[in-house]
C-alpha cells in the first residue's frame, strides 16, 4: 500500500487551469513574503525609485518626459497594469505593458529604445506597475489570442517534452527538484527574484521556464510571447497586482 | 561500439505507439552501474531527480512528481526499466531519453540529440536493476 501511494497521488492530478487562484506569494517562504510586504526592505523598490526619477526626466530630441504627456503617474497610471496585455487598436494584436512603454519611449519621446532587462526599462515598468498594486487583474478576454495563448501553454515542448500546463495547472504545489511549483501567475512583474539577485521581466521568467525544459524560448517581442502573456493574465483574472513582487 | 536492433518481442506494446525508430539503437555493451548512478545524480545531465526521489544525496533537492526510484529494480524487469527510459507512456510527463523526433521547439543546443546516449541509457539501466527493495 505504501508503495502504491505515490501512484495514487499522481492519479489525483487535476486538469485545466486552477480554480482556486494562488499567487506565487502564497507559495513563497515567510521570509520572502516579509521582504515583499516591507517596501523599505523590498529590493524591487530600488528599481521603482529609478523609474520614478526617470518618469519626469526629459529624453530624446523633443525634450519630453513621460510626465510631459501623462502628468502625475499616481493618477494617470492607476489601474493601467491590471488591464494589460490588451488588444492594441492600431495593430489589432496583443500588446504587453512593457511593449507599450517601449513604444512611448521610441515613438512619442523619439528617444533610443531602452534595452530589455535594463535597469531603466525594468524601473519604468515597475513604477508604472506599482500604480496598480492591490488591484485585481482584469484583462479583456474577448479575443481569439487568448485561445492561441492557451494552446501554447498546453503544448509539450523542448527536449524534456513538457508543457507549461503539466507543471502549472496539473502539478502546482508539488515539488520540482527543491522548488515548489507555483500556479505560474504574472501578477508580480517586473519582480525581484532572489535566484537572479535582480529584478526581471515576465519575458525573462518565461524564457527561464522554456530553457528549463530545453526548449527554444519565444523571442521577447514575438506574437507567441504576447499571446502567452495574455493567456496568463486571463488565467489569473482577479488576482491582485503585486508589482514589485519578491520571489525565490 | 556494437549496436543491435531490438526485436518487437522484447518491448512492451507501448513502445511502438511512439513511433520511435531510434529504439533500434541499443548498445550491446553491458552498462556500467556506477556510471549510471552518477548520471542520475547529475541533475543537469539527466533531470531524473527533478521529478523523482531516490537513494541519492540532498533529498531536499529532489522532486515529488514521480515515484521514488528506491526499489525500482525489484518492481520492474530490466527490459521494462529500459522501456521506461526509451519510450515512456505517451501520457506520462517522463521524457523519452532516446527520442530525437516528435518533439516541439527543442532548443538549438539540444536539437537532434537525445537526452542520453544509448551507452548512458545502458549505464542507467544497469544501475536501476541494482535498486532492490529492502
Ligand atoms: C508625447 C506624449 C507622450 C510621451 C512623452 C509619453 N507618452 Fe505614454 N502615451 C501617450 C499617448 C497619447 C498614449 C495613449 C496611446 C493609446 O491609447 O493608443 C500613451 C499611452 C501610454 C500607456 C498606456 C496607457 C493605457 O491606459 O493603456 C503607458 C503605460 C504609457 N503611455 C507610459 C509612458 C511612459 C512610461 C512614458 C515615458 C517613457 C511615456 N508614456 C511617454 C503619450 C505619451
Ligand atoms: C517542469 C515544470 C515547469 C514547466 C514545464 C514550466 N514551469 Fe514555470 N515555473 C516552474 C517553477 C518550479 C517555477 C518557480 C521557480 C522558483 O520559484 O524558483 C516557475 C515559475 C513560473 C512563473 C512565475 C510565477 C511567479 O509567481 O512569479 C511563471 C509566470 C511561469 N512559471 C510560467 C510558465 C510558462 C508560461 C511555462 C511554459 C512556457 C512554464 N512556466 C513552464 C516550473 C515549470
Ligand atoms: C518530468 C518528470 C520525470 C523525469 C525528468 C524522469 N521521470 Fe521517471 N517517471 C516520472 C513519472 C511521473 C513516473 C510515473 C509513471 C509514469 O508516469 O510513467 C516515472 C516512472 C519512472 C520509473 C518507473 C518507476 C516505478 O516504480 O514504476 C522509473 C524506473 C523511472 N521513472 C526512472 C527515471 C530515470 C532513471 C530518470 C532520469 C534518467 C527519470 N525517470 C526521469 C517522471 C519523470
Amino acid at each position: 500500500m505504501k508503495r502504491l501511494l505515490p501512484l495514487l497521488l499522481l492519479c489525483s492530478i487535476a486538469a485545466g487551469p486552477p480554480v482556486d487562484l494562488r499567487s506565487g506569494y502564497d507559495d513563497a517562504s515567510a521570509e520572502t513574503r516579509a521582504m515583499q510586504d516591507d517596501d523599505g526592505g523590498n529590493p524591487g523598490f530600488l528599481w521603482v525609485r529609478e523609474g520614478e526619477a526617470q518618469w519626469s526626466q526629459p529624453a530624446g530630441p523633443l525634450g519630453k518626459s513621460c510626465a510631459s504627456c501623462h502628468g502625475d503617474a499616481t493618477v494617470s497610471m492607476r489601474g493601467v497594469a491590471a488591464r494589460y496585455p490588451l488588444i492594441d487598436k492600431a495593430t489589432n494584436r496583443p500588446m504587453t505593458l512593457d511593449r507599450r512603454i517601449g513604444e512611448c519611449r521610441t515613438d512619442r519621446q523619439q528617444a533610443e529604445a531602452l534595452p530589455p532587462e535594463s535597469d531603466a526599462a525594468l524601473g519604468l515598468a515597475a513604477y508604472v506597475g506599482l500604480q496598480s498594486r492591490g488591484m485585481p487583474l482584469n484583462v479583456d478576454a474577448d479575443n481569439p489570442f487568448v485561445a492561441a495563448g492557451r494552446r501554447l501553454f498546453e503544448t509539450r515542448m523542448g527536449q524534456l517534452n513538457l508543457s507549461c500546463a503539466q507543471c502549472h495547472d496539473d502539478r502546482a504545489g508539488m515539488k520540482l527538484a527543491g522548488a515548489v511549483i507555483p500556479q505560474g501567475h504574472p501578477n508580480g512583474y517586473p519582480e525581484y527574484r532572489l535566484e537572479w539577485q535582480a529584478m526581471g521581466s515576465l519575458n525573462r521568467r518565461l524564457r527561464n521556464c522554456m530553457v528549463g525544459v530545453r526548449a527554444e524560448p519565444f523571442p521577447p517581442d514575438s506574437p507567441e510571447m504576447a499571446a502567452l502573456a495574455l493567456y496568463l493574465a486571463v488565467r489569473a483574472k482577479g488576482l491582485k497586482v503585486e508589482t514589485p513582487a519578491v520571489r525565490p | 561500439m556494437p549496436v543491435r536492433a531490438v526485436s518487437r518481442g522484447e518491448l512492451a506494446p507501448g513502445i511502438l505507439r511512439g513511433g520511435l525508430a531510434l529504439v533500434a539503437l541499443l548498445t550491446m555493451a553491458a552498462g556500467d552501474a556506477s556510471n549510471g548512478r552518477a548520471i542520475i545524480a547529475n541533475r543537469q545531465l539527466s533531470a531524473c531527480l527533478l521529478c523523482h526521489t531516490g537513494p541519492f544525496p540532498d533529498p531536499h533537492l529532489q522532486g515529488n512528481l514521480a515515484p521514488s526510484l528506491a526499489g525500482a529494480g525489484s518492481r520492474l524487469t530490466e527490459a521494462a526499466l529500459r522501456q521506461r527510459l526509451i519510450a515512456p507512456d505517451p501520457d506520462s510527463i517522463m521524457p523519452s531519453y532516446a527520442a530525437t523526433a516528435g518533439l516541439h521547439r527543442v532548443g538549438k543546443q539540444w536539437a537532434g540529440k537525445p537526452v542520453l546516449t544509448p551507452q548512458q541509457i545502458d549505464d542507467v539501466v544497469a544501475f536501476l536493476v541494482t535498486l532492490r527493495a529492502p
